[in-house]
Parts: structure tokens; C-alpha cells; sequence
């Protein structure tokens, strides 16, 4: 049953993802990235993890894309007229090599994975995945890298602001 | 409502760490009042860093666990702090004179330190992937942000565009790594981690590897080792001098001591599998770091390459995976960070009105002209080419010694080829100094507070060279 | 099973029923008839059948004729797919919030417990963050897909002003959080039984700065910049024509009765009556039985649900006819310098008053 309902959703995600890299014009390209984030919550209310599910549409389909569309937007992109990146001749060749490379990382990885003697899925306790238990987590055993974000993200926002401020008194 | 009990907070572990974020902010908050003056700013940050190198002491018996086994302060972390807490104040000290003539003037810059600062002590002591991941992304989101500080500069825009673009990459080879690790062994701690691989209960032992493989490139990129050193050049030449040296210097350290946690703390057991390629790594560091720099006709990029080529020679010591190579590396920065911040010090002494002046070939006769100068940058190419007296010879050798203790031969006669290599164009520059005319008026262009700086450096990397025990022994 | 699968359907289906069969097509008459009132004139009375016009009723008819028939327009250079797409995604997460809303308590029928929510989770107050968020897109996508230079102006306000107001939006649902302790939204329905813990009393500012940013959230004035006719033609939706407008005309009455609905269930007992509670309902009508008493109660709560909701839809509408667009410029001011610092102040103020409780 649940497996019925992975693979298509999985299938969607994957397909959504290639339409991030194939599609010429910005604006589909955040459209399919976004349909994948959505793809991708609903993997995880499969793996019973809803409030990640939740979080996962909030802040990267719900506001992080929203930006992204709006500078998109706002810069008035078009598909990219000329595919710089095909001037130069070796670049095809690194570009295919490259590809092969990755191809065949995947492939052992994929061999990895498939052979790997994982654990046979554990009951999952009743609260797992809920608000309650994820913030009990959250503060105590990982209050640290909890409080550590907060100065990352602080730093960020007060990095972006000295790089995107209009002018410095 | 249920509530949540209050965890245990190690603050006194944490007090480093903690200063320095609340000197961070309250210097975003002083800015706001403090006008076009940024003396008091500076005052604040010294201030804090001072508090948080005299509190890296307060732990009384190390080593100390703290937070369920994420956070640990050991002699490592202790003498790293006060690495980066040194670098950081040398950086300020540097920065004084130096913003406002190349139009930097963002308080934030200041803060910025303070955070990148708590990055690093942080990324000391982490023995948690999730730590060392946040810690890592701390110092390289305020690095990205100061190697563009200079808004105005194209080529500073370019290092900030170019560190951010390549840095967020690395950053997703890392946290590939991360989740590999954890999907193999069940847990993100390094303890935890070297237990389960110890009891022989990882669930895939390939998959291990691979996450072994891809935190070398994640690691390999934030210390700039080969083939992951491209950005390097460009980020040093186009970042301000003073943010050049405190890449060169801080967060290289910070990173190499996380790097090391992992490599000696978590998986040695497994080193068998990766010190060939990390040997690789290293080697191909040291000789295209040596070989680059020899090219180069800008100080910045010399440094650069020469930068890159010194941590060929700190990966040795995470080849090695004993607590001897522990406190080399800790004893290589201390030594680095003298002669990299008295290198840019004479450097940024002698920037011009309305360029850096970073040709090389421009401090020819720099030893008639400016002698004293000229000496103290003698001192510091030859500590860097590793030539006894001086620090950087004493840091080699305990690196080549950890190395050679675990039968790392081969490894130690490429390190020291390299070393030759490298006194070739170190020399350069002393020869150009000292036998060349000088085609241009050679003035000092900052004040006291640099060249305090350079003092410092001077007798600290004269002081580490002669007398290295007492520095050897907070190490250890 | 097959039991409550009847049950959910048949919520869905009320629920179905009362928003986009009753709401949204009353609302457009009694937007209109109350603006004529406000504004001293008679209005809507023209459309009649054989001489009756029912105070105007008519002219929803009228208009559903209109919608139904006239052309599907779709410009030259527009982006045909995006075109079409952007009005359901403007209307759907309107209608799925209503998903997780309870628009009455727990009642015992023939033996069997009824939740009156179709979908009872445990992040329902984030749900409907998220929901929220994503409808953004539809207006975003319809500017941009319409090849039209103020459309597109009016993408790039909805996207700058939801993006704004979503903030505090998010900050507000943190208090409430703080003071329920759950964001389970029948709990926090269930808890409001005691009258004295109306999120009303217990977050006063949070009403206010969630109201404010819902009426943002749904741009209508005073927050209409994206739409606003007399600089941007009609913003977003200039290109649409028939049953495509109809539908982004639809979902802004559905998110009118999505606000009344969640400022009810968040600050205003939600289905509870004050003073009375189940238990009170329950004991008066004992001699109708077990489940004669909770259909009784079913009823009157269900009633006063949307009674609320009422209310909340004319206030929004008040508010709609008495005040003057903000200029653009005053929108985000007001988002990011006043009510953002609020919400946060709001947050602070909750939390040092419940650590004083304790």
C-alpha cells in the first residue's frame, strides 16, 4: 500500500527534478523545483515525519521559491538565448566525461544501497514525527546545533545586508 | 502543556564561544549608534576577544564532555581557541588602518569576525557531524560575506561570487558525506561512530567509504588542498589583505582541526582505505602549491599557492592519525599565523594611495629603502620555507616527526623535497629585496598599528623558533 | 470503515457545499448591496425574472451566466499551460484549508464518535501556514504567464506583499501556539470552551496583527496594490477573462470565509458558545436521548460557528469599504517596520507573561 503510493510520488519528484536542469526557461525551471519540494513533503508524510513534511512546504515551496520567482521576475528573465557554456569545444568534453563519471558513482551507489544489510524497519513509536516529539528533540539533545543555527542565520542575514545595502554611510 | 525538561547546558565549556556571539551582537547594535567613527567598535571586539581567550581557560580539569558527547574541550580545542582568537585580534589590528583608506566602512565587518570567530572555536571542539557541518557553514557564510566587503572592487566582488558559488558546492559534497557516514554507522557522533566501525556493525562498509570519499572533498575544498584549491588564488587576491590573511590563517585552521577530528578520531580504523588517496591528496598539494607559486608575480597569489603547498604539508599530520600530528597541526597554525599576519602586515605597509602595489617585482630595493621592513620580511620567507631558526622550521619538524612514527617514509622525503622547492621562490623575493634597484619611491603608507602587528609576528615566529616547548607543551 | 468513509465524505461534501455553493456566490451580493448601503445607494436590483428581483439575488445568476459564457481569452505570447494553470492554484489551497478547519466539536451519533474536521492533524495550524504559502503562486504565475507588463507589476507586488505579511503571519501563530500548547487545531477549538481563554483575551495583539496580515494575505483593500485598477489596470488578473477570472474572483470570497473561519476557530471560541458548554447542551436536552442531545448540540454549535464566520466576513468587508488603499510603499512599511516588530514584541510579552504564570 504505502509502496503504491511512493513510487509515483517518488517518480513525480524525479521527473520534476529533471525538469529543473532540462527546461530552458527560468520560471519552469522554479516551477518544476517547486512541484519536486512538494514531491518531496509528501515522501515524507510517508515516512510518518509530518511536521517535516509541513516545514519542508512552509519554508522552501512557501517562501525560499516565492523569492526565488520574484527576483526572477523582477530581473525579467527570459530562456537563456545563448547557451554560453557550449562556446567553448572542451567544455562539451569535460561536461560528458563528467556525466560518465557521476553515471557510474551512481550506478555504485545504487549497487551499494541495494545490497546493503540495513535494518528491517523498526516499529515506529506512536509520537514519532509529531510537533511534540520533534521540538523535545529538538531542545534538548540538540539544543547546541540548535542554538548554533541561530548564529549562522544571523550571520547570513546580517552578511546579506552588508553586501545588498544600498549604501554604507 | 507538556513540558519539556530544561537540558543540561554546559555554559563554562561553552564561554568562549557564547562572549564572542554576544560581543558580535552588541557591536551590530553599537554600530547603529556609533557614527562614522568605528574606533569604539574595534575597542568592543578586542574586548571580547581577550574575554573569550582568557575564559578558554576556565574548565579546570580537561578534557571536558560536554553535551551528550557533541561538544568536547580538550588541549586541542583550548589551544585552537586561542589560534583563532589571536588571528582574529590580528586581523582587527591589521583592519584599523587599513578600511579606511580602501573604502571598507561597514561596521558589520567587525561582527562579521566575532561570528566567524565562534565558527571556528566551535568547529574545534565539535566531535558531532552536525556541529562540525554547522560550524563549517558558519565561518564560511561570514568569509563569503567579508572576501566582498569592498563593494566597490571587482575583483573583491568576484572572490566573495566565486568563494560562495564553489563553497556552497563543496558545502553538498559534505553533508553528502555526512549522511553517508551516518547512514553506515546510525549516528552522527565521532565517538559513537568509532565504536560501531570498531564492533564491526556498520551496515555497509562501501557505503562508509564513499562518505569517507566525499568528506575528503568536502574537507579538501574549505582547506583548499588539490584539485579542490582553484578558488584559492583568485578569493586571496580579490579579498581586503587583512581578510586575506585571516582566511589563510583562522578558519584553515578550524577546518583542519575538524578535518583531523574526523579522519583520527572517528574512522582511523578504517585509515587503511583512505590514507592512499589522502596521500595522493597531499602530495599533489604540496607540489602544485610549490610549483604554482613559483609562477606567480602578485604577493597575494604567491601566498596563495604558498598557502595551499603548507597544507600539503598538514595533511601529512592527518595521514599520520595520532594524537602527535594533533598537536603538530595545532603547533604549524600557531607558527603560520605569525608569519602569514607579518607577511600581509608588510604588505599592507606597503599598499599605495590608490592601489594595493602587490607586483612583486615593485619591492625591489625594499632593503635599502625600507631595511628594518625588508629584515622582518626576510625573517618571515624563511620561516615560511621552513629554514631553522625560525617557527616554521620547528612546525615541519614535528610533522615529519608524527609522520615518520607511523612509518610515513616516503611521504616525509616528497614533504621535504618540496620544502627545497619551496625556499626557491621565498628566496626570490629576499633576493629582489636586498640586490635590486629600486625603480619607485617605497613609503610606508599605514601607522603604528601595523606595524605593531609586524613586530609581533617577528618575535613571535623568532620566539616559536627558539624556544618551541613551552608552546609545544599547551598542545599536548 | 465503510462507515467513515461516508462520514468524511459527507463532511467534504458539506463543507464543499457551504463555501463554493453558498459563500462564495452570496458574497458577491452582499459585497455589493453592502457597498450600496455604505455608500447611500440602492444597487443590484436590476436583474429580475418576470418582474421580481429579490433584493438583487438575481445578479448572481446573472453573473454565473456571464462567467459561463464568455470568452476564454488567452493573449498573444502568453504562456498557454501557465496561463490556465495559475487559477487553479490560486483556488485550490483556498478550498483545502478547509481541510483541517473544525467547524464543530466531537459528538457522539448512534454509538459512534463524529469529529466535525475531515482531517484532524496534528500540525493543523502550520497546514494552513502552508497552504497559505502556496497559494502565492497562482497570482504569481498569472502576472508572469499573461505577457502583459502590468500584470506582470502586479506578480511582483503579490509576491513582495505575501511574502511580507506571511512573516508575521507566522510570528502571530507562534503566540498562539505559546498560549494552547498544541497545534492541533480541535484542541485548541476544545480548549476555548472556557469562555476566559478566548484567544481574544489571551492574544489580544495576535488578533489584531493576524487579522491585519490575513486581509493582506487575500489583497484586498486597504492592501489591494497588486490589483489596484486605477494604476495597474487590474494587476494579475488583467488578462483573464471568464470562467478563469471567475475562478480568482472565487477564491478570493473563499478566502474571505477561510479568514472568518480560522479568526473564529484561533480568537473566538471557534464553535463554542460563551458560558455554555458541551456538557451544559448535552444535560438541558437529556430527554432527547443520547444522540437527540448531541444532534441538538451539533446543530446549535455548527450554527454558531458560522454565525462567527459571518460576522468576521462582513467586518472584512467594513473594512473593505471604509478605508483608502495603502501606496505600495506604505504596504511594506507597514509589514516589515510595524506589525513584523509587533508580532515579535508579542512573542516576547507571551512568553515572559506565561513564565510569570507558572
Amino acid at each position: 500500500m504505502e509502496l503504491l503510493i511512493f513510487y509515483p510520488l517518488a517518480g513525480f519528484c524525479v521527473l520534476m527534478g529533471l525538469g529543473v536542469i532540462i527546461s530552458s526557461s527560468p520560471i519552469n525551471s522554479a516551477l518544476s523545483l517547486i512541484a519536486m519540494m512538494m514531491g518531496l513533503a509528501g515522501v515524507f508524510v510517508l515516512q510518518q515525519a509530518h511536521f517535516l513534511a509541513i516545514l519542508q512546504i512552509i519554508v522552501y515551496a512557501g517562501a525560499i521559491m516565492v523569492l526565488f520567482m520574484f527576483v526572477i521576475m523582477l530581473l525579467n528573465l527570459k530562456s537563456a538565448e545563448e547557451d554560453t557554456w557550449s562556446i567553448r569545444p572542451q567544455n562539451t568534453y569535460v561536461s560528458v566525461l563528467t556525466g560518465f563519471l557521476a553515471l557510474g558513482a551512481l550506478y555504485k551507489i545504487a549497487c551499494v544501497i541495494s545490497q546493503a544489510k540495513l535494518d528491517s524497519p523498526a516499529a515506529v513509536p506512536d509520537d514519532f514525527g509529531t510537533v511534540v516529539r520533534v521540538g523535545t528533540t529538538l531542545f534538548t539533545d540538540f539544543v547546541l546545533p540548535f542554538e548554533v543555527a541561530s548564529i549562522l542565520l544571523l550571520a547570513a542575514m546580517v552578511g546579506a545586508v552588508v553586501l545588498a545595502k544600498n549604501k554604507i554611510d | 502543556m507538556e513540558h519539556i525538561p530544561a537540558p543540561a547546558i554546559d555554559f563554562i565549556s561553552l564561554a568562549p564561544a557564547l562572549i564572542l556571539s554576544v560581543f558580535g551582537m552588541l557591536v551590530l547594535l553599537m554600530d547603529l549608534f556609533a557614527g562614522k567613527n568605528k574606533n569604539l567598535l574595534v575597542f568592543a571586539s578586542l574586548v571580547g576577544l581577550v574575554l573569550a581567550g582568557v575564559s578558554a581557560f576556565a574548565p579546570k580539569a580537561l578534557p571536558v564532555v560536554s553535551f551528550g558527547g557533541s561538544y568536547v574541550v580538550d588541549h586541542l580545542s583550548v589551544f585552537f581557541t586561542l589560534i583563532f582568537v589571536f588571528s582574529s585580534a590580528l586581523t582587527i589590528l591589521l583592519s584599523i588602518e587599513y578600511n579606511p583608506r580602501n573604502g571598507i566602512r561597514a561596521g558589520e565587518y567587525y561582527a562579521l569576525i566575532l561570528f566567524c570567530t565562534v565558527g571556528m572555536i566551535l568547529l574545534a571542539s565539535a566531535t558531532d557531524l552536525i556541529m562540525i557541518f554547522l560550524g563549517i557553514e558558519v565561518v564560511s557564510i561570514c568569509l563569503y560575506v567579508l572576501a566582498g566587503i569592498k563593494r566597490g572592487d571587482v575583483k573583491s566582488n568576484e572572490a566573495a561570487l566565486k568563494y560562495f558559488l564553489l563553497g556552497a558546492f563543496a558545502t553538498g559534497f559534505l553533508v553528502y558525506g555526512m549522511t553517508l557516514l551516518y547512514g553506515a554507522t546510525g549516528t552522527t557522533k565521532l565517538a559513537g561512530i568509532a565504536e560501531v566501525i570498531h564492533s564491526g556493525q556498520t551496515n555497509s562498509d562501501t557505503l562508509l567509504l564513499l562518505g569517507t570519499v566525499l568528506l575528503i572533498i568536502g574537507f579538501g575544498f574549505k582547506v583548499a588542498s588539490v584539485p579542490f584549491h582553484m578558488w584559492a588564488p583568485d578569493v586571496y587576491e580579490g579579498a581586503p589583505s587583512p581578510v586575506t590573511a585571516f582566511m589563510a590563517v583562522g578558519p584553515k585552521a578550524a577546518a583542519l582541526v575538524a578535518f583531523y577530528r574526523v579522519f583520527a578520531t572517528a574512522i582511523p580504523e578504517i585509515g587503511t582505505t583512505w590514507d592512499t588517496l589522502l596521500m595522493v591528496v597531499a602530495v599533489a598539494t604540496m607540489v602544485i602549491g610549490n610549483f604554482g607559486a613559483i609562477v606567480q608575480t602578485n604577493i597575494k597569489r604567491l601566498l596563495a599557492y604558498s598557502s595551499i603547498s603548507h597544507v600539503g604539508y598538514l595533511l601529512i599530520a592527518i595521514i599520520a592519525r595520532n594524537s602527535l600530528g594533533g598537536s603538530a597541526i595545532a603547533y604549524y597554525m600557531m607558527a603560520y599565523a605569525f608569519m602569514i599576519f607579518g607577511t600581509f602586515g608588510i604588505v599592507i605597509l606597503l599598499g599605495e594611495k590608490n592601489s594595493e602595489n602587490l607586483e612583486i617585482k615593485n619591492y625591489a630595493g625594499l632593503g635599502v629603502k625600507q631595511p628594518a621592513i625588508a629584515l622582518c620580511m626576510t625573517v618571515f620567507m624563511l620561516s615560511l620555507g621552513g629554514m631553522p631558526p625560525f617557527a616554521g622550521f620547528i612546525a615541519k619538524f614535528y610533522i615529519f616527526g608524527a609522520a615518520i612514527k607511523e612509518g610515513y617514509v616516503v611521504l616525509v622525503v616528497i614533504a621535504v623535497l618540496n620544502s627545497v622547492v619551496s625556499l626557491y621562490y621565498y628566496l626570490k623575493i629576499v633576493v629582489l629585496m636586498y640586490m635590486k634597484d629600486s625603480e619607485r619611491e617605497l613609503e610606508l603608507s599605514m601607522g603604528p598599528i601595523t606595524l605593531a602587528v609586524v613586530a609581533i609576528a617577528v618575535f613571535g615566529t623568532i620566539e616559536m623558533g627558539l624556544f618551541p616547548d613551552p608552546i609545544l607543551q599547551l598542545t599536548q | 470503515m465503510f462507515v467513515d468513509f461516508l462520514i468524511t465524505l459527507v463532511k467534504i461534501l458539506f463543507i464543499f457545499g457551504v463555501t463554493v455553493g453558498f459563500f462564495a456566490p452570496v458574497l458577491t451580493w452582499v459585497e455589493r448591496k453592502q457597498s450600496a448601503i455604505m455608500q447611500d445607494r440602492i444597487g443590484a436590483n436590476r436583474a429580475d425574472i418576470l418582474g421580481f428581483t429579490a433584493f438583487g439575488l438575481f445578479h448572481i445568476i446573472a453573473d454565473a451566466l456571464k462567467m459561463f459564457t464568455k470568452e476564454d481569452f488567452i493573449p498573444r505570447g502568453a504562456n498557454k499551460a501557465l496561463h490556465t494553470l495559475s487559477p487553479i492554484v490560486a483556488l485550490i489551497p483556498a478550498l483545502i484549508t478547509f481541510a483541517v478547519i473544525p467547524f464543530g466539536g466531537v459528538y457522539t451519533l448512534f454509538g459512534k464518535e463524529v469529529n466535525l474536521v475531515i482531517s484532524d492533524l496534528d500540525v493543523g495550524l502550520l497546514f494552513i501556514f502552508a497552504v497559505a504559502s502556496i497559494a502565492t503562486y497562482g497570482y504569481v504565475i498569472a502576472g508572469w504567464s499573461s505577457n502583459n507588463n502590468w500584470s506582470l507589476l502586479g506578480s511582483i507586488r503579490v509576491a513582495a506583499q505575501m511574502i511580507s505579511y506571511e512573516v508575521t503571519m507566522g510570528l502571530t501563530i507562534i503566540g498562539i501556539l505559546m498560549v494552547y500548547g498544541t497545534m492541533r487545531l480541535t484542541e485548541i477549538g476544545a480548549i476555548q470552551e472556557d469562555f476566559w481563554r478566548w484567544g481574544i483575551f489571551l492574544q489580544p495583539v495576535g488578533f489584531f496583527l493576524f487579522f491585519a496580515a490575513s486581509i493582506a494575505e487575500n489583497k484586498r483593500i486597504p492592501f489591494d496594490a497588486p490589483e489596484a485598477e486605477s494604476e495597474l489596470v487590474a494587476g494579475y488578473f488583467t488578462e483573464y477573462s471568464g470562467l478563469k477570472f471567475g475562478m480568482f474572483f472565487m477564491a478570493e470570497f473563499v478566502e474571505m470565509v477561510t479568514i472568518g473561519a480560522i479568526v473564529t476557530l484561533l480568537f473566538f471560541g471557534g464553535w463554542n458558545l460563551p458560558f455554555v458548554t458541551m456538557d451544559g447542551i448535552l444535560s438541558m436536552f437529556d430527554f432527547l436521548g443520547e444522540t437527540g442531545a448531541n444532534i441538538i448540540a451539533l446543530l446549535i454549535h455548527v450554527g454558531v460557528f458560522f454565525a462567527k464566520v459571518c460576522f468576521f466576513i462582513f467586518f472584512q468587508m467594513i473594512v473593505r469599504w471604509t478605508l483608502p488603499r495603502f501606496r505600495y510603499d506604505q504596504i511594506m512599511k507597514l509589514g516589515w517596520k510595524i506589525l513584523l516588530p509587533l508580532s515579535l514584541a508579542n512573542i516576547l510579552i507571551t512568553g515572559a507573561v506565561i513564565l510569570a504564570l507558572e
